[in-house]
């Protein structure tokens, strides 16, 4: 098999004595969608900020495109194609959508005409097309996570990380969200994303892991990774997956 | 990014250059020329604090710099008046980029920034205040030689022509960050300095290069300052006067915006002037309206001046659109 485009390697990373991620290595295949799930607190984010630069790992190194870029900063993998969104949005909130938007497509180009028109396309691409003017902050929750996928797009990533995107949508906002990260697939952007809403996870990734306790407990397809008793102990507790099929058995 | 044409730029220069035309009193020209070099030590802060949100206590530093190396050049060396301005002002670049390089490597942000640019403005005034090459306490004379080569000259209004095509330079520079790629990373950066990183900004060069041209513009009010009263010491040059002022204007003003410190400076001033002629110049007092305006301003109208008009012009806009509706109903 290729190389892959990212490859996570042994990483650790202890804040005090607590340690966030144990041990974690995983590989995002060019062209896909891999998602990343695993229970609240698992290290996922503190993951996320490894890979994009954000934290250095205490131990481990990262691979993209054969290189290693561990404790690269954040604006130089950007440059090389590794663009991250924040699970807690971030807009510029005292600019514009378009003025946010522009920031990311300025990355590529100097001139500020460019830019914003490279912005105004990108704005349509995930539906903020109409609210280009508004300011950042007056954005409902989805028009914000819109606005963070849009900037990060902006920068034309050929990495992109999705922190949550759909987190905080009502059924409706997600189902409009989901073929849009499935478009930015299609045009070539591998994707890997931190996801909650199991639904969105099932229908967009190719190949999930799962992340608890800082350590991945299991990967692959996404069917055949939520019915591993691993990663039903990893949800629901220690014995889970017996007493459930136990309870399963009982019925039959 | 919204905001002034360069038409409006030379507009509001032109009208403000036919002031001594209209009038010889050097006391109105005085005023205006001090206020004019508030509003450019204002532009200076601005491109750091209100474009970049990096809030320096110490803008002194580079206001001093411009002034010393200015001053001493001039009268320990002979070199020419204007020759020295200019190098003044790349003096004060460096002392810029050299504490910009110390403290946003070090990453120190907001109240931290502040502190440590207004301890190395300290540092400074106390160094300038011992060292003899700075004239330690006495401070530097610089020798009168009322000739235009030598940066002096017989009357007032040559300096306040000086002094606006220096405010106008300011503006036309402000203008010009505001529509670069540069002026919106600077902003990016503001807003919020972690999600800029994330699309590609690099936030301490880019913080470094807006120090570094703040400090030339406010260096460049220094070295103004040096041969408009021809003497200055440490307590003038290093004070923290001037880093309250240089804060001060653009705050009033409308931080983040081409007019604010112009604009802020002329009302500071203004006041300041008032409370002389009502109380009769007892000492300090302007300081207590300095800052209770500082208080108002920062309770009703956190935009400035600038960002209250804006405010004004829309409600107006909008009272006007209604107006006739009223009248056919």
């Amino acid at each position: 098999m290729a190389e892959p485009l990212l490859r996570v390697e042994r990483v650790f990373k202890r804040f005090g004595g607590l340690l966030a991620v144990d041990n974690a290595s995983l590989a995002v295949e060019a062209g896909q969608i891999t998602a990343l799930i695993g229970p609240n607190g698992a290290g996922k984010t503190t993951l996320f900020s490894i890979i994009s630069g954000f934290l250095p790992p205490s131990e481990g190194r990262i691979f993209y495109r054969c290189a290693d870029i561990t404790g690269m900063p954040p604006h130089l993998l950007a440059r090389r194609g590794i663009v991250r969104t924040f699970q807690i949005v971030q807009p510029f909130a005292g600019l514009t959508v378009h003025e946010n938007i522009a920031i990311g497509a300025h990355l590529s180009r100097r001139s500020r005409a460019d830019a914003l028109d490279a912005a105004a396309e990108v704005a349509s691409t995930v539906g903020l097309g109409d609210l280009l003017g508004r300011p950042a902050a007056s954005l409902t929750v989805a028009g914000r996570k819109r606005l963070e996928v849009a900037r990060a797009l902006a920068a034309e990533p050929q990495l992109l990380l999705l922190d949550e995107v759909l987190a905080g949508l009502n059924p409706g906002e997600v189902a409009t969200m989901v073929p849009i990260i499935r478009g930015l697939a299609e045009r070539g952007i591998t994707i890997l994303m931190i996801e909650h809403v199991m639904q969105a996870v099932m229908s967009l990734a190719e190949h999930v892991f799962v992340l608890a306790e800082g350590h991945i407990v299991a990967e692959g397809a996404p069917r055949a990774v939520v019915g591993n008793p691993r990663v039903v102990e990893a949800y629901l507790g220690h014995g889970a997956a017996a007493r459930l099929s136990a309870a399963g058995a009982a019925h039959v | 990014m919204r905001g002034p044409s360069i038409a409006h730029i030379v507009l509001v220069i032109a009208a403000l250059a036919t002031v001594p035309l209209l009038t010889a009193s050097n006391v109105v020209l005085n005023f205006l020329t001090v206020a004019l070099l508030i509003a450019l030590v204002g532009q200076g802060w601005n491109v750091l604090g209100g474009y970049g949100g990096q809030y320096s206590f110490g803008h002194a530093a580079f206001f001093g710099t411009g002034a010393y190396v200015s001053a001493i050049l001039q009268v320990r060396y002979g070199v020419n008046a204007w020759i020295a301005f200019a190098l003044g002002i790349a003096g004060g670049a460096l002392v810029g980029a050299a504490i910009g390089l110390l403290t946003f490597r070090s990453g120190l942000k907001g109240a931290y920034f502040a502190l440590v640019t207004l301890a190395f403005a300290e540092v400074l005034r106390i160094l300038a205040s011992v060292a003899p090459i700075t004239g330690a306490g006495v401070g530097i004379l610089i020798t009168l030689d009322l000739r235009p080569q030598a940066f002096q000259f017989q009357s007032r209004a040559p300096f306040y022509w000086i002094m606006l095509a220096m405010v106008a330079v300011s503006l036309v520079i402000v203008r010009l960050i505001e529509q670069s790629r540069f002026g919106a990373w600077l902003v990016a950066v503001r807003e919020n300095e972690d999600a800029a990183k994330a699309i590609g900004v690099d936030a301490t060069r880019v913080k470094l290069a807006a120090m570094t041209i703040s400090a030339a513009i406010t260096a460049a009010g220094g070295g103004f300052y040096a041969q408009y009263f021809l003497f200055i010491d440490s307590s003038i040059a290093y004070g923290p006067w001037i880093s309250v002022e240089a804060l001060l204007a653009p705050i009033v003003g409308g931080i983040g915006t081409v007019f604010g410190p112009l604009l802020g400076a002329l009302v500071v001033k203004t006041l300041g002037e008032l409370t002389k002629l009502i109380t009769g110049d007892a000492p300090g007092l302007d300081l207590v309206i300095y800052g209770g305006l500082l208080v108002l301003i920062i309770a009703f109208a956190p935009r400035g001046i600038a960002g209250l008009l804006a405010d004004l012009r829309l409600r107006f806009a909008r009272l006007r659109s209604s107006l006739p509706g009223r009248a056919h109903g």
